[in-house]
């Protein structure tokens, strides 16, 4: 609150604004089982911390229901619907709002009755920080358990243990220091990387806000002043650019944007980025905005990139680091959340979303179920409501992943029953190269740009000073050959391929592990149809007839015709000069 | 500069990272108002791209100035591609009319006006029928009837989670039924800033843009950004009644009840609504900064100046189930 003088008023002002302008925001779930106090925790939070207006506090004390104990009960300035107040359980994940002169805080407040696991996942996914509550009186439970796993499957990496209702243990140091051996030893198990255990009474009011007097033994900060000081966003994310194109502005013809929030990395005019699915490379040219244009645009700002060249981009395709692409890949394996009274079974037709991609998917196998009380493996059939399974997706489309363990924003998906339009899964991506048992089909597809390995497209084609293609030059294989040796004397990398009596799906694995490889492909007798060739650029596909202006079908055009259209479409790829960095530098 | 005010100078960024990890230390000092931008603008350019009739219930009051902005922010260069609706009890402060007008023509959007016409030429009115009733007929009838009229699978509403306790469990994608109707018991799990826009043909979504941001957030962005308001926002004094300890604003004579004498008071309006449902509050806040300073202070609710609210406990939920935004 503020309260100044007359005098010190427009500074102060001034400066409070200032200060205010550069807070940044804490985003936090809490978890906690019937009767841990979870709402009074947070009413005792947001009632200690100014957050709650007088006359909310005059509502609840004017109220006919009062379950705490005491005078007042915190736990209604927190449970909002009808249903939850009649019952006296909070049924439904809520979000509230507070702020303190260091930081501004979102909590999602989720339940933690038994059958909720979805809304503990739907609270934790958008948190950076999960609270975690623990009675004094009970010690862990197998809801604890259930709790810490889910919040550390959802990749939060801070975890706060709030060890409540000490003043019912008569505020023993060793009840805390027991119970915070056992919380920390659960969490190594799981893998949460930072965690703090602090001892408090959410009803007295013991160390939330304020330090408790009755646990000298304890120095260690309040709940709320570890949420204020908290380094939450240690080591995490993908530094690499991500930006899914969302919509594409375009007023006129002369104007073209793609809009999107970034997902991941950081932008500038002039940098260098490859679209996918198409593999073309492009440069920024401007990042437009409302009140002018941008110089650097940061991960997670939603912006307009205008780019150098006009590529084929839309809705769903996604702009990324050439240097650090994603997979590329319609297969690939995930942990899922089922979240639908209806089970999952296997190969149910359903839809996925991802970024700004939705595709049809299928779950094509499930490895094993996750007991969340055990964290045992188990075997199943199918998934039911609020259970928790590895599962193994195909798509009919390609997706660009990221496991989720590196970026939540390309490494998350929801499922979709396509007949009741229901959200039915939540899952997060684990391996992006190909699955056990899939076929050759899968591995195509599944071949990034510039090959499975760390060397990168463009190292590739810095070295051979082009940029892959492929002629498809149908039964001329003499004239591939003399094109071959044409091609090579003018310095490219190149090679004949003839497809006669091979399947199509042989033939697309070997066309794309050449063009990943960075080569010139002379494909002659193969047949391949326009999805087949969709993994590659436009660009770098050449049929004779399609590269001139020519109206001449296939067999009218004659090979001398044919010869030069081809070294011109190859000269095309040539990188320039100045763009063609170093041969063999190391 | 990327952002004048949202986001702090560069130097002072590169000075602290002169490796690799520029983006995550960038990201990491990114405000709290410059996420919650990024957030509404992806939200918006979401359902702008997978619903076919969107549109965007424009109210005229800071929230809708905010949400319009960034609206304006989302789609720039090109213009907003939605319509704006307004539903009209036509019990609204003139100057809110006014300002609508010349604020939707001078940047060049699509308005539309909805009167539940019926309803008034039979004489609704908050007197007669109640608060509850009033606004079920002019506010929510009138909206339903827009939407379908219009045929918008899509609606926009400035409506912040922290408004009012019910509104804490509203999704950012709500879902509403054939008959507009919110079920509190059945609605999408929502996970990551992933949305599910799959409907059925009379099924509708409400879009809920400035969840996360609260009373102090819109207030500090309209600062910031120099968003223009009504200038009821700003005190001033006017001519009023203290009515059932609420101050009402009066417009002409006939609005005065029985017994009462009009007055010059200095106030401002916190939230516009309805004129006789709508009090205003004393203030010497007269620019947005002193609003600002003023907001910090208070120690009261917005809506709490609202007749709407508090009919009965639970009276939003209520409303909010049978369509109410």
């Amino acid at each position: 609150m503020l309260t100044l003088t007359t005098s010190e008023r427009s500074e102060s002002l001034a400066a409070f604004l200032q200060n205010d302008l550069r807070k940044d925001l804490l985003r936090f779930t809490t978890a906690g089982s019937v009767d841990d106090g979870k709402s009074t925790l947070i009413g005792r939070l947001l009632h200690d911390a100014k957050a709650v207006y007088e006359d909310q506090v005059a509502s609840v004390q004017k109220s006919k229901i009062n379950r705490s104990g005491g005078s007042f009960d915190f736990s209604l300035l927190t449970d909002g619907l009808r249903a939850e107040r009649e019952q006296g359980i909070t049924i439904d994940v809520a979000y509230r709002y507070f702020s303190t002169a260091r930081r501004k805080f979102i909590i999602a407040d989720t339940p933690g009755h038994e059958q909720y696991t979805r809304n503990m996942a739907t609270g934790a996914s958008t948190a950076d920080l999960a609270i975690i509550l623990v009675d004094a009186t009970k010690g862990l439970l197998t809801q604890t358990h259930r709790h810490a796993y889910i919040a550390s499957l959802l990749g939060i990496r801070c975890v706060v243990a709030a060890i409540n209702k000490m003043d019912l243990a008569d505020y023993r140091e060793e009840v805390f220091l027991r119970l915070q051996a056992d919380f920390l030893s659960l969490a190594s198990q799981l893998g949460i990387p930072f965690v703090h255990c602090i001892p408090i009474s959410a009803l007295a009011g013991d160390n939330v806000v304020s330090p408790s007097e009755n646990m000298p033994w304890y120095s260690g900060p309040t709940l709320l002043g570890h949420l204020e000081t908290v380094d939450f966003r240690q080591t995490r994310t993908l530094d690499a650019v991500r930006f899914p194109i969302q919509y594409v502005i375009r007023p006129d013809f002369r104007f073209r944007g793609f809009a999107g929030q970034l997902a991941s990395g950081s932008v500038r005019p002039g940098d260098s980025l490859v679209a996918l699915p198409s593999g073309q490379e492009t440069r920024v040219k401007a990042i437009v905005g409302f009140d002018g244009n941008w110089n650097r645009a940061v991960a997670p700002q939603s912006l307009t990139l205008q780019l150098e060249n006009e590529i084929d981009l839309s809705r769903g395709d996604m702009l990324v680091s050439p240097s650090n692409l994603p997979a590329v890949s319609r297969s690939f394996s995930g942990t899922v959340v089922w979240l639908s009274p209806d089970p999952l079974t296997i190969r149910k037709a359903l839809l996925l979303k991802q970024t700004t991609r939705l595709v049809k998917a299928r779950v094509r196998r499930i490895r094993h179920l996750v007991n969340v009380n055990t964290l045992e493996q188990e075997p199943a059939e199918n998934l039911e409501m609020n259970s928790i399974a590895e599962v193994e997706v195909e798509t009919n489309q390609p997706l660009f992943l990221d496991s989720y363990a590196i970026s939540r924003a390309t490494g998350s998906f929801i499922l979709i029953d396509p007949f009741t339009n229901a959200t039915v899964g939540a899952g997060m991506v684990r391996e992006t190269s190909a699955v056990d048992g899939s076929g050759l089909e899968d591995r195509t597809t599944s071949l990034p740009a510039g090959g499975l390995g760390d060397v990168t497209a463009q190292e590739r084609h810095g070295r051979h000073g082009h940029k892959p293609g492929v002629l498809l030059l149908g039964n001329r294989l003499k004239l591939a050959k003399s094109l071959e040796r044409e091609l090579f004397q003018n310095g490219f990398e190149v090679i004949v391929l003839d497809a006669s009596g091979g399947a199509s799906s042989a033939l697309t694995v070997t066309l794309a592990s050449l063009h990943a490889a960075g080569l010139l492909v002379l494909c002659t007798n193969a047949s391949l149809s326009a999805q087949d060739l969709s993994s590659f650029p436009f660009a770098a596909i050449f049929q004779p007839g399609s590269a001139s202006a020519s109206p001449a079908t296939e067999q009218g055009i004659d090979d001398a015709k044919v010869m030069q259209d081809a070294l011109g479409f190859s000269e095309k790829l040539r990188l320039s000069p100045e763009s063609k960095p170093a041969r063999r530098e190391h | 500069m990327t952002h004048p005010t949202l986001l702090p100078p560069e130097e002072t960024l590169l000075s602290e990272m002169p490796d690799a990890s520029f983006s995550f230390r960038a990201e990491r000092q990114l405000g709290h108002l410059a996420t919650l931008e990024a957030e509404s603008i992806y939200i918006l350019r979401e359902a702008a791209a997978e619903f076919s009739h969107p549109v965007m219930l424009y109210s005229v009051g800071k929230d809708s100035s905010v949400m319009l902005r960034l609206a304006q922010k989302a789609f720039y260069p090109g213009k907003i591609p939605f319509p704006l609706l307004h539903i009209d009890t036509s019990y609204k402060f003139p100057e809110m009319i006014e300002f609508r007008d010349s604020y939707a023509r001078e940047i060049g959007a699509e308005l539309i006006v909805h009167q539940n016409r019926e309803a008034l030429e039979r004489g609704a009115n908050p007197f007669a029928l109640g608060t509850q009733r009033c606004c079920g007929l002019l506010k929510t009838k009138a909206l339903l009837d827009a939407l379908s009229a219009g045929g918008f699978n899509a609606a926009f509403g400035g409506a912040r989670r922290d408004e009012e306790k019910s509104r804490a469990k509203e999704r950012i994608y709500s879902f509403r039924d054939s008959h507009g109707q919110w079920d509190p018991k059945n609605q999408r799990p929502e996970l990551w800033n992933l949305f599910n826009s799959r409907i059925e043909k009379s099924e509708s979504i409400r879009v809920f843009p400035l969840s996360n941001w609260t009373e102090l957030d819109v207030w500090l962005y309209i600062h910031a950004e120099n968003i223009p308001i009504v200038p009821l926002y700003y005190a001033r004094e006017r001519q009023a009644v203290v009515r059932n300890g609420s101050i009402v604003l009066i417009y002409s004579p006939d609005e005065l009840l029985p017994g009462e004498k009009v007055q010059w008071i200095k106030c401002r309006m916190r939230s516009l609504g309805c004129i006789p449902c709508t009090g205003a509050i004393r203030s010497e806040a007269d620019t947005l900064p002193k609003i600002i300073e003023e907001m910090v202070s208070f120690r009261r609710s917005e809506r709490e100046n609202r007749a709407i609210d508090h009919d009965e406990e639970g009276s939003m939920e209520l409303k909010k189930r049978e369509g109410y935004f």
